[in-house]
């Protein structure tokens, strides 16, 4: 079981022309991703990649019948890219694409006010149940399937993770990463009910970092509701005030963001949180009373 | 991006937002000049910088005539202005504002800033101009009060009409305080900004409302839509280094400590350095190359680090998904050739051509140590630098 997307899920390419479209989606081909098709404006009736090009997500939808799509459509354009996918139907949308202005994110997000569509990112890894589907930017093969449920704001953190938990045995039901942007799709909660609800979810290792509260939220609501066990990390625990580190979201403003903060919050509900990014994996071991 | 207090006025200017009539100058006699043409009896002369704290650090002064503005300028710009924001260097003034002075009745605060929980901009109001704001909101929230703008629509007039009443804009300047609010969040959302904030709004005892000061910080991510405003960037202002950094698609922040860190991901290179502060040691910097770096720009990222006289030690860290090792190895391995390296450097590789990359390392005969995890990296760069 997995959460999201799985080897039935249908995925259509935003921005399939381009370099980093391109090679992801022979990435994702290669990985055994379902691939129906791909969509940039003005070439339609191509192929690439072995698939077939449409110019709107609508089009590519009734000749598909996709229901997921991932965005690598330039930051300028990305915003829209996403109200269109929800416009033509596409039940999850995972949005790649980094240096979206937050402007145009408040935008997405009064648009899809309401909407049955389940955004993730933007700015994120995205998402991969290993061995049926992957759709994103990240490497397949350090995947292996399994029961841990791993989630993230942060791309190449999320791979150290999931290194350091195949090393030590653990698979993973479905990775997340809900991405660095301030205002994103997707939260810590969000992920954290769809993994409570799998039965193919033993426990999940959540990764946050500075700026924001998503984590501090987060932490609320494992305490009231979370029936596995959780195990945490915070990056950023070294970073000044003030300074916008690497993420747009990442950043220290007013005093509030601090990983201590976070932390705190973390082992007032009872998750385990790694002191060092070295002990990701035995983190979750502990939490899993292994 | 940040801007100085003169040009954020303009912009608020061509929205409507009122400020305060005033002039820019560089020089001790374009200051008396400034003050005999402003022809108000109180004007006031600001140093332009962009930290906060101008007026604790005598940057802000007020004078009588054209000779005290001239003497006020020379004073300001003769030293390096320090604040609580600038370092113990503080930073050289080069440009002043004038401005009229005014008979202010009362100070207010008004500031704009993205609210994540709501998605949308937040305008917030409070009585307590003048003061820091981030004291307000810590000793007494209560005096805080938020609205939250409709990214499309812009602030709607009952919201203005709200924060006016609740912060005590008396009722015959109502009118005066939803044009000056609406204007405010038009510019906000017209320019991209990430903060925009009027502290202190002044009310004057002719029942005139001023921004007194302004600041206005943007969104760098859509300065693609805004050559205005990147036109207005103050380089001078900025840490060389970050900027070269930013220039070669870097990201790059200058620390204290003496371990320098070449990481791929903004998560990783946060985490990096909370190992090596783990192990007992101090990060030099914060270095993001990016998921698809060139070994030309690992090369760059190499040389800047490299540059930092603090730095004894370098660890670099690599968890190869979209960047494959083997581009990292050849980056280093270029930059060190170019560069001579004195210090000791440790490499962590994981990840896509893993092997291939060691390889490429081995084969090269320079001085690498290599680590096999995070922690075994942290502990081995730590114990070459102590």
């Amino acid at each position: 079981m997995s959460i999201l997307i799985d080897k039935n899920t249908k995925v259509l390419v935003q921005g399939i022309t381009g370099g980093t479209g391109k090679f992801h989606t022979e990435q994702m081909l290669a990985y055994g991703t379902k691939i129906v098709g791909g969509v940039t404006p003005g070439k339609g009736g191509q192929d690439c990649c072995g698939v077939p090009v449409f110019d709107t997500v609508a089009e590519a939808v009734e000749a598909t019948g996709a229901d997921a799509s991932v965005i690598y459509v330039p930051p300028p354009f990305a915003g829209e890219a996403i109200i269109e996918a929800n416009d033509a139907g596409i039940r999850i949308c995972i949005a790649i694409t980094e240096g979206i202005p937050v402007l145009d994110m408040a935008q997405v997000k009064k648009a899809l006010k309401g909407s049955r569509m389940r955004l993730v990112g933007p700015n994120c890894p995205g998402v991969i149940t290993p061995g049926e589907c992957k759709i994103g930017i990240m490497p397949g093969y350090i995947h292996t399937p399994g029961t841990i449920g791993v989630l993230s704001r942060s791309g190449t953190l999320t791979y150290e993770a999931v290194w350091q938990l195949s090393e030590l045995g653990y698979g993973q039901s479905t990775c997340v990463g809900i991405g660095g942007d301030p205002i994103n799709g997707t939260n810590f909660i969000d992920v954290l009910e769809m993994f409570n609800a799998d039965p193919g979810t033993e426990g999940v290792i959540m990764i946050g970092e500075i700026g924001g509260s998503a984590e501090e939220e987060a932490a609320e609501w494992i305490k009231a509701n979370m029936k596995k066990p959780v195990a945490g990390f915070i990056a950023g625990q070294t970073a000044p005030p003030g300074k916008r580190m690497g993420h747009a979201g990442a950043i220290i403003s007013g005093g509030s963001g601090k990983a201590c903060d976070k932390i705190a919050a973390l082992e007032k509900a009872g998750v385990p949180v790694a002191k060092s990014p070295a002990d990701l994996g035995k983190t979750m071991k502990l939490a899993l009373g292994h | 991006m940040k801007i100085h207090e003169y040009q954020a006025k303009q912009i608020l200017k061509e929205y409507g937002v009122a400020v305060p009539e005033g002039i820019v100058c560089s020089t001790s006699a374009e200051a008396k000049a400034a003050f005999e043409k402003l022809g108000s009896p109180v004007s006031v002369v600001k140093a332009q910088i962009h930290a906060g704290g101008r007026g604790k650090g005598g940057g802000v002064k007020l004078v009588k005539s054209g000779a005290e503005a001239a003497e006020a300028a020379t004073a300001i710009m003769s030293k390096n202005l320090i604040t609580h924001q600038t370092g113990p260097e503080g930073q050289p003034v080069k440009t002043l504002l004038v401005e009229k002075g005014s008979n202010i009745a009362d100070e207010l605060y008004i500031g704009i800033a993205m609210d994540r929980a709501v998605s949308r901009p937040v305008m917030m109001a409070s009585s307590e101009g003048g003061m820091d704001i981030e004291e307000v909101a810590a000793k007494t929230p209560e005096k805080i009060l938020k609205e939250a703008i409709d990214p499309e629509v812009g602030l709607r007039s009952y919201q203005a009409l709200r924060l006016a009443k609740g912060i005590g804009i008396p009722a015959p300047l109502h009118r005066k305080a939803i044009k000056f609010l609406q204007a405010l969040a038009k510019a906000f959302l017209a320019k991209d900004c990430s903060l925009a904030e009027i502290n202190p709004l002044v009310v004057t005892k002719e029942g005139d409302l001023f921004a007194l000061d302004a600041k206005m910080n943007f969104d760098s991510n859509a300065l693609f839509r805004h050559p205005e405003i990147v036109e207005m960037r103050d380089l001078g202002e900025e840490d060389p280094a970050e900027v070269e950094a930013s220039d070669a698609g870097l990201s790059y922040i200058n620390l204290d400590g003496n371990i320098g860190c070449l990481v791929n991901g903004a998560g990783l290179a946060m985490a990096t350095m909370d190992i090596i502060k783990h192990a007992g040691g101090e990060p030099a910097n914060f270095l993001d190359v990016g998921g698809g770096a060139t070994s030309d720009q690992v090369a760059h990222a190499f040389r800047i680090i490299l540059r930092d006289d603090k730095v004894k030690g370098i660890l670099v860290n690599i968890f190869g998904g979209i960047l494959r090792c083997t581009t990292l190895a050849e980056g280093i391995c270029k930059a060190v050739k170019e560069v001579h390296l004195n210090v000791p450097l440790v490499v962590r590789l994981e990840g896509t051509q893993v092997d291939e990359g060691r390889k490429i390392l081995e084969q090269s005969g320079l001085p690498i140590t290599t680590a096999t995890d995070m922690g075994d990296a942290a502990a081995k760069i730590v114990a070459a630098v102590s």
